[in-house]
C-alpha cells in the first residue's frame, strides 16, 4: 500500500442505504481484507453527508476524494488504484452540472464550499453508532460545561442572547420558551423533542437523527438540567426506522457512559429520554396534538393558551422543540451566544438547514446563514435547474408554506422576509419547481395532502379545505369558472382566520401564494381550458405528428394501453379514448420534456420525431 | 391469539397512556388489528373499548384488515410528485390491478402512499417492504414487479 493510512467514510443515511450502501461498505471491507491493508485503512459508517443526489457517497480521508454514485463493482477499483496505487479512481469524481468539471476533493464542490455547516458538521465525519466518534469531536462537552460551570439562569440568558428561534417552524425565540418553562412551578417538568417529520419533501430532522443522534440527546439533557425536568421524549415518526435505531443506540450508550440515567457526570443531575413512535399522523406536529399521542389519545390539537410551557403532558409544564433547536444548544453552548448571534441576520441569527430537493441539479441537505438568498442556494449550492429547463417557483415551508416565483430569488431568506412574502420558514423544505410544474396542480396536492391529514375537529379546517379543493380539482379538470379564484382568495382568508390549529390557519399558503404569483395559470385552466405546464392530464393530449413518425413501432411496443396503432413504416396514430395520458419516462432523468411520450429514450434523443402535444 | 397478547401487555405498565405502543405490538403481531385483540387491549389497559377504536382509526399506520405478505409504499412528498408520482403510483395500480389502499385478492401485495419517506434526493421513490428503489420512471415499476415474480418463481 502507498500512501498515508486512511479513513473511508460511507454513507448510510437511508438515502444511500436504499442504493446498498452497507453492500458497497462490506465490498470495501472485503477488498482491503484481501489485499491485507486493514492495518492501514479504516472504514466507517457515516449518516448522511448531505449530498444524496450523488449517494452512494465514499469519502476517502486525509485526500478529502468525493466518489460519488458509487456501485459494488467500483470497490475493487478503489481499493487497488487509490488505496494501493495512489491513483484516485477519475471516474467516479463527481461532474459540477454546470461547468462539466470533475472535482475530486469535496472541499471544493460547490455544494459544500459555499455552505456553513454548523450542526451538520458532524453528518458525513463520525459514525453515528459510536459515542467515542461523537466526543472525539467535541461532544458532550456542552453538558460537562452546563453542569458544573452555569446555573439554568444564565442558560437561559445564554439560549436568548444567542437568538435562536424554533427551528420547527414558528420561529417563536427559544430562549423565551425555556424561560416560561424554567419560571414555571411544578414538581415534575418534561422535555419533548418534536421529531414528527411529516412535511413532505423534508427529510432535515431524519438525516440528523440518523447523522448524529448523541448532539440531540445532548441538547434535550441541557435543556433538562435548565427547566428542571428529569424526563424526556422523543417524538419520531415510525416511517423512520433507521432513525429510530440509531437514536435507540446511542441512548443506551449515552445510558452506559453516564451521559443520561441517575446522577449524571456525578453532579447530582438525573435524566433519561424515551422513544415514542408516531403512528402516522401529520397533525401530531402541532404540539398539542403531539402530547395528546404521547398521553395515548387521539392527536388532535387543543386551544392555547394554557401554552404547554405551563401545562403541558399529563398536565405539567412541557417543553417542546424540534430536532434542530436542541441541537443547536451545544454548539451555542460550547461556541458562546455571540458566536452564533453572529451569523445570519439581527432577527434571524444563526443558520438554518434545508432539505433541497425538485428540480435543481444537486438534492440534498444544506446548512446556510440566514439572510442568504434563494439565488445563491438554487444556482450555487443547488447548481441550477437541470436540463435547460426555466426556473418556475420555490416552494418552502411545505403544506403549510407556500410558492415563490422568481421574483423574489434575490430576496434575502428569513423568518420574516419569507412570511412577509406569504411562506414561511417552516421545518426547512425547499422544493424547487421548474416550467413542467403546474402551480394549480401542486396547490391542489397540498390541499388534497391537508384534506386527508385535518384531523376534523374544526369546522374551517375540515370542511373549508374540502371545498377548496374541490374547486382546484374542477380547475385542474377544465371545469373552473371565472369567479373560482376570487372565491379560493376569500375562503382562504377565512380558513387562515378560523382554524383552531396551525395545520389549519397555514393550510391556505398554498393556494394562496400561487393565486398571488401565479394568477395567469389559473385563468389559463378556467379561460382558455390549458394547462401551460402540460401536467393537467384533462387539458393534454397526445398525438403523433405524421410528417415526422416513421413507423419504428416502438412507440406502439411501450404503449401500456395499447392506445396507439399503426403499421411498420407507416405513421401510428393515438386513440384518444384509450390513452391515459401515462406520459411514459417523464422524470428528472428524462433528457426530453413530456411532449416526447410514449416512445423510448434512444429514438427520441436521435430527434427523429416529434410528436407535440395537441392542447385541445 | 390470548398468549401472544399476554406476552405483549407484561411488558407495559397498565395505563391507558401506553396504548399507542400497545397498539403498535399488536400490529405487529398480528398483522393488523384482529377486533378481539382491540377488545383484550381495552380490558387489559382499563379504558373503554370505544376509545381503544377512536385511537386506532384516528392513526394513519393502524389497519383494521390483513395485508398483504408485501407492502408497497408509493411516496407522494412534494419532491416525487414534482418528479411523477402520480405517474409511478398510477403505473403500480395497473400493474397490481387494484387501487390505493388495497390488497390483492391473493394477499400477496398491499399498496398504499405515504406521505413522504425522506429520500426525496432519489424521487421519485416506492418502498417494498424494506427496500427502496429510487430514481423511478413509470417503465421501471413493471420491470420491478417482473422482477420479483421471477425470483419468487
Amino acid at each position: 500500500m502507498t500512501g498515508p493510512d486512511r479513513t473511508l467514510f460511507i454513507c448510510q443515511g437511508t438515502g444511500c442505504v436504499s442504493s446498498k450502501s452497507p453492500e458497497i461498505r462490506a465490498a470495501l471491507q472485503d477488498e482491503v481484507d484481501r489485499l491485507g491493508f486493514s492495518k492501514h485503512v479504516s472504514i466507517k459508517l457515516t449518516g448522511c453527508h448531505g449530498f444524496c443526489q450523488q449517494g452512494p457517497i465514499v469519502v476517502v480521508e486525509p485526500e478529502g476524494t468525493f466518489y460519488s454514485q458509487v456501485k459494488i463493482e467500483d470497490a475493487p477499483e478503489i481499493v487497488e488504484s487509490h488505496l494501493q496505487n495512489n491513483q484516485q479512481v477519475e471516474r467516479l469524481f463527481y461532474k459540477d452540472p454546470v461547468t462539466g468539471e470533475a472535482i475530486p476533493c469535496y472541499r471544493d464542490i460547490p455544494f459544500y464550499s459555499r455552505q456553513e455547516r454548523n450542526i451538520l458538521r458532524n453528518c458525513g465525519n463520525i459514525s453515528p453508532e459510536e459515542i467515542d466518534d461523537y466526543i472525539a469531536a467535541g461532544g458532550y462537552q456542552a453538558i460537562k460545561k452546563v453542569l458544573l460551570e452555569m446555573e439554568p439562569e444564565q442558560i437561559v440568558e445564554e439560549i436568548k442572547r444567542s437568538g435562536l428561534r424554533g427551528r420547527g417552524g414558528g420561529g417563536f425565540s427559544t430562549g423565551t420558551k425555556w424561560e416560561f418553562c424554567f419560571k414555571a412551578d411544578s414538581d415534575e417538568k418534561y422535555v419533548i423533542c418534536n421529531a414528527d417529520e411529516g412535511d413532505p419533501g423534508a427529510f432535515m430532522d431524519r438525516s440528523l437523527l440518523e447523522a448524529d443522534p448523541h448532539a440531540l440527546l445532548e441538547g434535550m439533557s441541557i435543556a433538562g438540567y435548565t427547566i428542571g425536568a428529569n424526563i424526556g421524549y422523543i417524538y419520531v415518526r415510525a416511517e423512520y426506522p433507521l432513525a429510530v435505531k440509531r437514536l435507540r443506540t446511542a441512548i443506551a450508550q449515552a445510558r452506559e457512559r453516564g451521559y443520561l440515567g441517575e446522577n449524571i457526570l456525578e453532579q447530582g443531575f438525573h435524566f433519561d429520554v424515551e422513544v415514542f413512535l408516531g403512528a402516522g399522523a401529520f397533525v401530531c406536529g402541532e404540539e398539542t396534538a403531539l402530547i395528546a399521542s404521547i398521553e395515548g389519545r387521539r392527536g388532535m390539537p387543543r386551544h392555547r393558551p394554557p401554552f404547554p410551557a405551563q401545562s403541558g403532558l399529563r398536565g405539567k409544564p412541557t417543553l417542546l422543540n424540534n430536532v434542530k433547536t436542541y441541537t443547536y444548544v451545544p454548539i451555542i453552548i460550547n461556541r458562546g451566544a455571540d458566536w452564533f448571534a453572529g451569523i445570519g441576520t439581527e432577527k434571524s441569527s444563526g443558520t438554518a438547514v434545508f432539505a433541497l430537493t425538485g428540480k435543481v441539479a444537486n438534492c440534498g441537505l444544506i446548512e446556510v446563514p440566514m439572510g442568504i438568498t434563494m439565488r445563491e442556494i438554487i444556482y450555487e449550492i443547488g447548481g441550477g435547474i437541470p436540463d435547460g429547463k426555466e426556473f418556475k417557483a420555490v416552494q418552502t415551508g411545505g403544506p403549510s408554506g407556500g410558492c415563490l416565483p422568481a421574483s423574489h430569488l434575490d430576496n434575502p431568506i428569513d423568518y420574516d422576509s419569507l412570511n412577509a412574502a406569504g411562506s414561511i420558514m417552516g421545518s426547512g423544505g425547499m422544493v424547487v419547481m421548474d416550467e413542467t410544474t403546474c402551480m394549480v396542480d401542486i396547490a391542489r396536492y397540498f390541499l388534497d395532502f391537508t384534506q386527508k391529514e385535518t384531523c376534523g375537529e374544526c369546522i374551517p379546517c375540515r370542511l373549508g379545505t374540502k371545498q377548496m379543493l374541490d374547486i382546484l380539482v374542477d380547475i385542474t379538470e377544465g371545469k373552473g369558472k371565472p369567479e373560482d379564484v376570487d372565491l379560493l382568495v376569500d375562503m382562504g382568508e377565512a380558513i387562515k382566520k378560523g382554524a383552531l390549529c396551525g395545520l389549519g390557519q397555514t393550510a391556505p399558503n398554498p393556494v394562496l401564494t400561487t393565486i398571488r404569483y401565479f394568477r395567469d395559470e389559473y385563468e389559463a385552466h378556467i379561460n382558455d381550458k390549458q394547462c401551460p405546464a402540460l401536467v393537467c392530464k384533462a387539458l393534454i393530449s397526445y398525438r403523433i405528428d405524421p410528417d415526422k413518425c416513421k413507423g419504428c413501432m416502438i412507440c406502439v411496443k411501450s404503449c401500456p394501453v395499447d392506445a396507439i396503432a399503426g403499421e411498420k413504416k407507416q405513421a401510428h396514430v393515438v386513440n384518444q379514448s384509450k390513452c391515459i395520458r401515462c406520459g411514459m419516462r417523464t422524470s428528472s432523468q428524462d433528457p426530453v420534456s413530456t411532449e416526447f411520450v410514449h416512445f423510448p429514450e434512444q429514438v427520441r434523443a436521435q430527434g427523429q420525431f416529434l410528436h407535440p402535444p395537441d392542447v385541445p | 391469539m390470548a398468549d401472544r397478547l399476554d406476552a405483549i401487555f407484561s411488558s407495559y405498565e397498565k395505563r391507558g397512556d401506553k396504548l399507542i405502543p400497545i397498539l403498535q405490538d399488536v400490529q405487529e403481531e398480528f398483522g393488523y388489528l384482529p377486533e378481539e385483540a382491540m377488545m383484550a387491549i381495552a380490558k387489559a389497559i382499563g379504558v373503554p373499548e370505544s376509545r381503544v377504536y377512536a385511537v386506532a382509526s384516528f392513526y394513519a399506520q393502524f389497519r383494521f384488515t390483513p395485508m398483504g405478505r408485501n407492502h408497497v409504499m408509493v411516496c407522494r412528498g412534494t419532491a416525487c410528485h414534482v418528479r411523477g408520482a402520480a405517474r409511478i403510483l398510477e403505473e403500480a395500480e395497473r400493474h397490481l390491478d387494484i387501487k390505493e389502499g388495497e390488497t390483492t385478492e391473493d394477499l400477496e401485495y398491499t399498496l398504499e402512499t405515504v406521505a413522504c419517506i425522506g429520500c426525496c434526493g432519489l424521487a421519485p421513490t416506492i418502498v417494498i417492504n424494506d427496500t427502496t428503489y429510487g430514481r423511478l420512471t413509470p417503465k421501471d415499476i413493471g420491470k420491478i414487479f417482473d422482477e420479483r415474480k421471477e425470483t419468487k418463481e
